[in-house]
């Protein structure tokens, strides 16, 4: 009864192309925005900042690079982390060795970077397809992550190859509190998913989708395959970069390759399958599941069996977690194989109905 | 869509959060908390289980035999699986509870401890990194709230140097050392110390790198058959080492000319590999075995009344475990120092805890007095030295458990420090910090 969109009535071309075409949901999502760029800022702990919402915010951005390449494009890659080690290697790099670099410069550069990169490794794409593709890609994941550790100029000659980021200062402005962070953090990861909300309404998104449904098909209507397939790989892999860049400026501090390792990769391909392939929302979703439930396990479990005065030690909970983790992915893909966001997308139906549903 | 699922996430945490909040009982007045990042699932479990195991067991045996001068020892766990994110989560979740009277926070992880500098200098509680860890911290006035105690990779390599000078009566010109070391920053950081071994001592050093996890050397140890070199450091982690002894018998080259680093010189590492175990060496800055009377008094008391964190007792006294312990003991020493200037019977705070490690002195006295003579090298530390000791014992391991073939062995301080205190002052530029004036401090 709420949410339906009778009497709104679109007398524009550009009022029939928004975003939202439906005005209950503009108005959540100014909510949401307004939520999170104000009330969340002034009343959110450090905890919240540091452990949850800028690395949840880092990783539905890298979920989001991922969903272009694999949810639009249809192709498969295993190489996510790794082009998020090249952002972070790039924009530490850039800022460590070019005197006065502006830091938004040197993350938009870093992307930009991991784009090339990303365009190198695309290449096999135009031939091979499906699973052997995401074994090409698996071996970006493994051949940069044994780059940064073998050329000791890209660490800076780092004794450990452990690189520690500079401080994050934009004009003059130093980031060095969590909200200041998390605000800088929102703020890109904002822009960049409602670019590419915009990106995958476009005739370059419709190709996209095009060549993941039918290649043959989409080249037969005049879809240049290689351009398409080569400018997913670039966008995603831009995407990627930028999140490598904020991974190491505005989370952790400091990084090494061995963390953007191939499990990283598998979490990022988790968080869109159980988020939804093919969906922007999908990624926020499965980011905030695959972070948001081990720990909220964690917490919970040592505090369950305590209460429950069952006599379980540390390393029991950190198994039972585990588990109980592993179930949790398996039944929402058991009840809903089209991750969360398709049942979102269920609810929005449910409730256009209610309370009268036919 | 978002927006609800924030609402959810906040409104479970908050309810979460309160809960956890109110299951410890309230702090009571004189309390000192520890944070125990720890790991007993993933790759390193095993490892994990072992050195937390018996760091909470003696915090357990400090409780029951009074606490710290009466201050009652309280900690929370919580699970870091070795991975650098979750590091850094626990230490977010953990650190209000620290911030009135922690104690030092022990990672057991190069990576997460990296990861934590940093903060734990912004938040100021004070961090350990007993044998692993950011090394030029040894340089406090760049580091204040961080410590390499007791000896660091660079200091350990030195020593296994001046180890096989001795052995060599006195001069190692002209020999050849293979340096065989997991490809990460854990095996890399020695090697700035080792080239500057080589030209002083004029020994050969050939470098080979072992890719993670390293369980598959062919390859490697083909090229060592080639160089016929008359030793070989194994700077190795894990099931890299056990691959090592096993490949090294099967090329013929003898395990006693193999030495290794700290972390390659557990049971966990030669017990798998059998019969190829026998004879290699390794060095270790803490012994095996429950002939510690520490050790043997923890088993009893702890134990006898149930109170005992491992289920696996066959664990005590192995090294890891022994490691635990003297991680905690350490730990609770400076508390101790902490107190006989601040006030004894009080719990005390992150810059009195930091006062207390920069200022610890466990003399050999000391030591026996915790019945813990043998199981760590005396530690004495200072405002420009944070590592305390540098010393470490070579142990052999004779096919059924390890026996300790030297005395503590002292690396060459006067090669290696400087090459901390250089990368400090890097570290310092790089970050814009100003480095303290050590010398006024006291």
């Amino acid at each position: 009864m709420i949410y339906r969109e009778t009497g709104q009535f679109k007398t524009s071309y550009a009022a029939d192309q928004q975003i939202f075409p439906i005005r209950q949901d503009r108005i959540g999502i100014a909510i949401l925005l307004a939520f999170a760029f104000v009330v969340v800022p002034l009343t959110a702990g450090n905890y919240w900042f540091n452990a949850i919402l800028i690395p949840f915010l880092i990783f539905s951005l890298a979920a989001l690079g991922l969903n272009i390449l694999t949810g639009y494009a249809g192709q498969l890659s295993l190489g996510s982390a790794a082009f998020m080690a090249v952002g972070a290697y790039a924009a530490y790099n850039f800022q460590v060795r070019i005197e006065g670099m502006p830091v938004l410069l040197s993350f938009i550069l870093a992307g930009l970077t991991a784009a090339g990169v990303g365009i190198l490794f695309g290449l096999p794409s135009l031939r091979i397809k499906g699973f052997y593709l995401a074994v090409a890609t698996l071996a970006a994941q493994f051949f940069i992550v044994w780059c940064l550790t073998k050329f000791p100029y890209l660490s800076n000659y780092s004794a450990s190859g452990v690189i520690s980021v500079p401080n994050v200062e934009i004009l003059g402005y130093t980031f060095d509190t969590p909200q200041s962070r998390y605000l800088l953090v929102l703020s890109i990861v904002s822009l960049m998913a409602l670019l590419a909300k915009n990106m995958v309404r476009s005739s370059t998104g419709r190709a996209w989708m095009a060549v993941r449904d039918m290649d043959v098909a989409a080249e037969v209507i005049g879809i240049r395959l290689m351009r398409t397939k080569l400018l997913a790989f670039a966008i995603s892999s831009f995407y990627c970069g930028v999140a490598g860049a904020l991974y190491a400026f505005c989370y952790l501090g400091s990084v090494e390759p061995d963390g953007f390792s191939l499990d990283l990769s598998f979490k990022i391909l988790f968080m869109i399958i159980v988020g939804g392939v093919g969906s922007i929302l999908g990624s926020f979703l499965g980011a905030a599941f695959i972070l948001l439930v081990p720990i909220f396990l964690d917490i919970v479990l040592p505090w369950l069996s305590e209460l429950l005065h069952l006599p379980v030690d540390s390393a029991t909970v950190s198994h039972m977690q585990l588990m109980v983790f592993g179930e949790l992915i398996m039944f929402f893909l058991i009840v809903e194989p089209h991750g969360l966001a398709r049942l979102w997308q269920i609810g929005k139906e449910k409730l256009r109905l209610w309370p009268f549903p036919h | 869509m978002i927006k609800r699922f924030k609402q959810l996430t906040l409104a479970t945490s908050v309810a979460v959060a309160c809960f956890a909040g109110a299951l410890p009982a309230a702090q009571a007045a004189e309390e000192q908390f520890f944070m125990i990042p720890s790991y007993r699932v993933g790759p390193y479990g095993a490892n994990g289980q072992s050195f937390y195991g018996g760091f909470i067991d003696y915090l357990t045996y400090v409780n029951m035999k009074g606490g710290i001068d009466g201050v009652q020892i309280t900690w929370e766990e919580c699970e870091t699986e070795y991975n650098n994110a979750k590091g850094v989560e626990c230490y977010e979740r953990l650190k209000s509870k620290a911030q009135k009277a922690p104690g030092p926070i022990h990672t057991m992880s190069t990576g997460i401890s990296y990861a934590l500098v940093d903060k734990s200098a912004a938040d100021k509680l004070p961090l350990a990194m007993m044998g692993y860890g950011l090394t030029s911290a040894v340089d406090g006035s760049v580091f204040p709230w961080a410590f390499p105690l007791v000896t660091t990779y660079q200091m350990q390599a030195s020593a296994i140097i001046k180890f096989l000078k001795d052995k060599e009566k006195g001069s190692l010109e002209g020999k050849k050392i293979v340096y065989l070391y997991h490809d990460s920053a854990y095996g890399k950081e020695p090697i700035l110390a080792l080239e500057a071994e080589s030209r002083l001592n004029k020994f050969t050093l050939v470098q080979i790198p072992v890719a993670h996890p390293g369980n598959e050397q062919g390859a490697q140890w083909q090229r060592i058959r080639q160089e016929k070199p008359d030793y070989v450091i194994l700077w190795g982690w894990g099931v890299m080492n056990m691959t090592a002894l096993n490949t090294a018998q099967k090329m013929g080259y003898p395990r006693e000319r193999m030495i290794g680093s700290w972390w390659a010189g557990s049971e966990e590492d030669v017990i798998p590999a059998g019969d190829a175990a026998k004879g290699y060496m390794s060095a270790t800055w803490n012994v095996a075995g429950k002939g510690v009377p520490l050790i043997a008094d923890i088993e009893k008391t702890v134990y006898g009344a149930g109170k005992g964190n491992l289920k696996d007792t066959s664990k005590i006294g192995t090294i890891l475990y022994n490691r635990g312990v003297s991680a905690a003991v350490l730990s609770v020493e400076a508390i101790r120092t902490a107190q006989a200037k601040f006030g004894k019977g009080k719990a005390m705070g992150p810059e009195q805890v930091r006062w207390g490690l920069e200022n610890l002195n466990l003399t050999e006295a000391r030591l026996k007095q915790l019945g813990a003579t043998g199981l760590l090298p005396e530690v004495k530390t200072s405002c420009n030295n944070h590592e305390g000791s540098g010393k470490v014992k070579i142990q052999q391991w004779d096919g059924t458990k390890w026996v300790p073939l030297t005395d503590w062995i002292e690396g060459n301080k006067a090669l290696i420090h400087p090459l901390f205190m250089a990368d400090a002052q890097k570290y310092a530029k790089e970050k814009g910090i100003t480095p303290r004036d050590c010398s006024k401090e006291k």
